[in-house]
């Protein structure tokens, strides 16, 4: 049985379904997060795992114990929320050792507990500052530690960066995935920020209006996305409308030209299927084969897709070249990612150019179209 | 991201600075400075002077002052003291109650005319005040006429309004609206995730104000209830409409001092009034203390 387990979770604000399905099983240790557009249910969640609200069906249980019917005060998980929700009145040593003290524990081991969780967000000799005169990076760090001090079954963190400037964000993200690992402490993590999920998470949780849109690693994520959801809100995406040609040879058509895909089609010749193509999977050469402007990664697995374009612009973005193309004679804009280096030779805008990318990096997008994930991630893993 | 990263380069142009001209806006200044000092300054150093001047002799003397220890200014003070502390922690506390059960708890609807009927309540002074409590619970008034018809005459159990219970009862009147609507929103910056981090780490609702809630609103209910006190100390026509005069209050005994027919020293009164000066500038000063501090916690 699995540590923190959500089984059937459904959650109504009267005619509103907040949550909806919800089943997630996440092992000792784990960091969880639930990544996913503002209003999809995320905090709600959370919050039912806290305790705040009551499931309208479905049950929570931690470490085997069922504590859907528990109050909040009674369940021993530690939350930190995006607003910080330090308390004003007390200096940062009485925030953090709110907790022990209503557990009534003797003031020497609440110091000492104290003192070790000041090291440990880097705020030592900081004990007696008061909220009102620390940082926002500094009173989160304060939070976290004050959830910490309960030695909390399970670590709940609500968007938990997002009031802080990109550097600070940054910086403390990396501090809390260090502070989770070595404490070891299983933790839920919500986020509307991709980058965030795919940085610090075993697993990502994709929800998108109340419902689980799929639960995987990063490196699943974003490279198997199981449905045009997740594929368009994790990383940058060319999606594509095109047509079955013959869905059992995986041959499509797009574009006037006839491309082919590893993943499962569904459907009848002539049909239309949504295609996606991540723009450091494409190659992007001249005509002639003379300029090799982008090389992809997937190259040479099982043949390649060619597709003419046309180069419409650049944009440097920083280790990362973006070269926006356009193909057929709908002017499809398709982007291409490669790394930057010196002797790249860019493209101008107007030149003609040819687009590579394997059958495995075309993935075919639907909530019931999963793209074949055995063989694209065997491929994908001998790669690395 | 695909669809900003190729809107960076449309900036915008820097907004046109003002020209640097001759600012007339302190003209606007104008009226109030005149009104200040008609209506504030030059009563206020009149008062000044003439609490140092003897009535009868016109000489230049503390008499006045050593004065206000003796029987009858040192009960005034004491009754107005009591009366103004009374109404402000009766009405402070249940104001609070009152709106904290509206703003957090009752139905959201409830706020909007709760707030507006203290905004009028607590405006509701003077002689229309006083003649509305003895035409309901006068002694013939229609409440108690109508208690009287059902045996239940309060005025034989030895109640009277025309009394310093009657008063404080009368000045809860507009006390409680005044509170309502000046903690209101201390009450609402109360954020909600104070109490649900405290339950987190395991608090119950009794320890989450013990331990925050109530330190928190301190400082407000303090200084909201200190203002009270000042509003109660410096009322004064709905005590004399309401009792003649009969009850001794600070301001009542300064309107005697300076006007009356039996009292007539105009050096005592006008000390009188620089020391219920002296008391409502404290009680400003600790209002604005109190105040500071809560809006740096809850900012
Ligand atoms: N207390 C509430 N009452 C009514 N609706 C709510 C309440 N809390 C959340 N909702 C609704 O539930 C949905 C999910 O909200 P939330 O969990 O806060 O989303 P997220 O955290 O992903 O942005 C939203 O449509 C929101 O309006
Ligand atoms: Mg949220």
């Amino acid at each position: 049985m699995a540590f923190l387990e959500l089984s059937g979770i459904q959650k109504r604000f009267g005619d509103v379904a907040a949550v909806q399905d919800f089943d997630l099983a996440a092992e000792r240790g784990e960091f969880v997060s639930f990544l996913g557009p503002s209003g999809c249910g995320k905090t709600t969640t959370l919050r039912m795992i806290a305790g705040f609200e009551r499931p309208t069906a479905g049950s929570i249980a931690i470490d085997g114990k069922d504590v859907t019917h528990q109050a909040p005060n009674q369940r021993n998980v530690g939350m930190v929320f995006q607003s910080y929700a330090l308390f004003p009145n007390m200096n940062v040593a009485s925030n953090i050792g709110f907790g022990l003290k209503i557990r009534k524990r003797p003031k020497a081991d609440v110091d000492r507990r104290v003192a070790e969780l000041l090291e440990l967000i880097h705020l030592e000799g900081r004990g007696d500052r008061f909220p009102w005169q620390l940082s926002g990076g500094q009173q989160q760090r304060v939070a976290l530690a004050r959830a910490l001090a309960i030695e909390p079954t399970v670590l709940l963190l609500d968007e938990p960066l997002s009031a802080l400037d990109a550097k600070i964000r940054v910086a403390l993200r990396h501090e809390i995935r260090q502070i989770q690992r070595q404490l070891g402490i299983t933790t839920v993590y919500v986020t509307h920020d991709q980058e965030e999920a795919l940085e610090l998470s075993d697993r990502i949780v994709v929800m998108s209006e109340g419902r689980i849109e799929q639960i995987g690693t990063p490196f699943e994520i974003y490279n198997f996305p199981a449905t045009s959801f997740v594929a368009s809100f994790v990383g940058t995406l060319n999606a594509m409308d095109a047509t079955i040609v013959d869905a059992s040879a995986g041959r499509l058509s797009l574009a006037g030209h006839e491309i082919r895909t590893t993943s499962k089609l569904a459907g009848s010749a002539g049909s239309a299927v949504t295609i996606a193509l991540r723009p450091e999977m494409i190659a992007l050469t001249s005509p002639d084969g003379s300029n090799v402007v982008a090389v992809s990664p997937m190259k040479g697995m099982s043949g390649s897709n060619r597709l003419p374009g046309t180069v419409a612009d650049i944009a440097f973005l920083g280790s990362v070249v973006r070269v926006r193309t356009t193909v057929g004679p709908d002017a499809i804009p398709v982007f291409v990612d490669t790394f930057n280096n010196p002797n790249l030779a860019v493209p101008a805008a107007g030149s003609p150019i040819v687009l590579g990318f394997p059958p495995e990096a075309c993935l075919v997008l639907g909530r019931d179209v999963v793209p074949d994930r055995t063989d694209a991630l065997a491929a994908a893993e001998a790669m690395l | 991201m695909t669809e900003t990263a190729f809107a960076r380069n449309a900036q915008g142009a820097p907004p046109a600075r003002p020209g640097r001209r001759f600012s007339l806006t302190w003209l606007g200044l104008v009226p109030f400075l005149v009104f200040s000092t008609l209506f504030l300054l030059i009563p206020t150093a009149y008062l000044i002077v003439g609490s140092f001047v003897d009535s009868t002799t016109g000489d230049v003397t503390l008499q006045n002052y050593a004065r206000l220890t003796e029987g009858l200014q040192l009960n005034a003070y004491l009754t107005s003291i009591e009366i103004s502390l009374v109404t402000a922690l009766v009405g402070g506390i249940f104001g609070f109650l009152m709106a904290y059960a509206v703003i957090s708890g009752g139905p959201r609807r409830l706020r909007g005319p709760l707030m507006t009927f203290s905004g009028v309540a607590s405006n509701f002074a003077g002689i229309p005040l006083a003649l509305a409590f003895v035409f309901t619970i006068g002694r013939t008034g229609l409440v108690t006429a109508f208690l009287a018809g059902l045996g239940i005459n309060p005025y034989d159990g030895g109640f009277t309004i025309y009394s310093k219970i009657g008063l404080e009862i009368v000045y809860l009147y507009f006390q409680l609206p005044l509170m309502i609507l000046i903690i209101a929103p201390a009450i609402d910056g109360l954020k909600r995730e104070w109490r649900e981090a405290s339950e987190n780490m395991g608090a119950t609702t009794f320890q989450f104000w013990r331990y925050i809630a109530l330190p928190i609103l301190m400082p407000s209910l303090l200084g909201s209830m200190i203002l009270l006190f000042g509003n109660a100390f410096g009322a004064q026509a709905t005590a004399y409409q309401l009792t003649g005069g009969f009850i001794n209050l600070v301001t009542i005994l300064i309107g005697n001092q300076l006007t009356g027919d039996v009292l007539h020293n105009k050096g005592a009164g006008y000390a009188l009034a620089m020391g219920m000066v002296a008391i409502l500038g404290i009680t400003l000063l600790a209002y604005q203390f109190l105040q500071r501090r809560s809006e740096r916690w809850l900012r």
